[in-house]
């Protein structure tokens, strides 16, 4: 896998070694002179000094063979036409940019960037659902944002405590797709009961992740 | 040309605020968009129009310049790739008829070309004038 990392800071630099430490090839494109140059002293990559949104340097930077682009600059336009470049001129298969506008999400998928995320939504929905319910303890949004993992804890108020799976009134589109037991997990059937102190590992939509967490839990969310 | 040309125009400096009084005196109606407040001081007396201050990459500061009511959408900042992204934005967000970006790197002209923006390069025009004067006074020394 080949990946070109475009930016700098501290996400760039995790993000590069963690993908080293994968297999990857990476290689980086920052337009700092410091910091490319302490970044190629940091990590085992090759690191291009320039614009990633110039032709040449994104040629320099291996662009034809690249599998993927990542752009995470703090600046959107940068991020666009760096990701829209690799597409046309280099034919990479996938390109992925970081939003610093969250509503401009939705404006780079239309403008072809495979994959579009904002930070500040992720965040803020992270915020938001860990204040609505404490007894969430883990949450992994998953094929970007539209199905999340969490994992609850059944306290003494909890509603579905000592019902059957197959009697809890949960909406459409959520799944409990596994109780976490003393340390056992059990992969559920409609007839298993939810006891105190489980884990409940769900499997949702966001839409309908309010109203499934308070039928499982309670809380006011 | 229909009775209320609209136009909106990204960037107030040189280029904009010169497009800006053209446009005004030809009786267009203008919204001009700028992140420095400081830069509408360039604009000429004739200039009669509307003025924001804020960042056009913003999709916000677009809807609030009523992008989608205009007939003619001009990027002028001196960013060639918020210039690339704003024409973008006005014809696929808010289907803006005509669209014209100003470009300095030529380089990426051809691609933006391929993905329907139309752009203008200072860069080009002025080597193409160059070109054509070297060769018109070539031919006078003939």
């Amino acid at each position: 896998m080949r990946v070109i990392l475009i930016g700098g800071g501290k996400t760039v630099y995790f993000l590069a070694r963690q993908f080293i430490s994968k297999g990857y090839n990476v290689t980086l494109i920052n337009r700092s002179a410091d910091e490319a140059k302490n970044l190629s002293r940091q990590i085992k990559a090759v690191v291009v000094l320039g614009d990633g949104s110039d032709p040449a340097v994104l040629e320099e930077a291996g662009a034809r063979r690249a599998d993927v682009v990542l752009a995470l600059t703090g600046r959107d336009q940068d991020n666009l036409v760096a990701c829209q470049l690799a597409k046309q001129m280099y034919s990479v298969p996938r390109t992925v940019a970081l939003v610093n506008d969250p509503e401009n999400e939705e404006v780079f998928h239309q403008l072809g960037v495979t994959v579009a995320f904002s930070a500040t939504r992720i965040i803020a929905t992270l915020i938001e659902e860990q204040t609505g319910f404490e007894e969430i303890t883990n949450l992994v949004p998953m094929a970007e944002g539209k199905i999340v993992f969490t994992e609850v804890a059944v306290g003494e108020d909890a509603p579905a405590l000592g019902k059957t799976l197959q009697t809890l009134d949960l909406p459409e589109g959520v799944l409990i797709a596994g109780i976490l037991r003393r340390g056992e997990v059990i992969v559920p059937r409609g007839t298993n009961r939810v006891q105190l102190d489980d884990r409940l590992i769900v499997l949702g939509q966001p839409e309908t992740y309010g109203a499934a967490l308070r039928a499982l839990v309670g809380g006011e969310g | 040309m229909a009775a209320m040309q609209y136009t909106v125009i990204a960037g107030c400096g040189r280029l904009g605020s010169l497009l800006a009084g053209d446009l005004s005196k030809q009786g267009h109606s203008i919204v001009v968009i700028d992140r420095d407040e400081t830069r509408f001081t360039n604009l000429s007396i004739e200039f009669s129009g509307f003025t924001i201050a804020g960042d056009v990459v913003e999709l916000e500061i677009l809807q609030r310049a009523k992008v989608d009511r205009a007939d003619c959408f001009l990027a002028t900042t001196n960013d060639d790739n918020v210039n690339l992204m704003v024409a973008q934005v006005a014809k696929a967000v808010f289907q803006v008829p005509v669209v014209i970006a100003r470009l300095f790197n030529p380089a990426r002209e051809a691609v933006y070309r391929e993905l329907g923006v139309a752009t203008i390069s200072p860069t080009k025009l002025s080597a193409d004038a160059f070109l054509h004067s070297i060769q018109t006074s070539n031919q006078s020394q003939v």
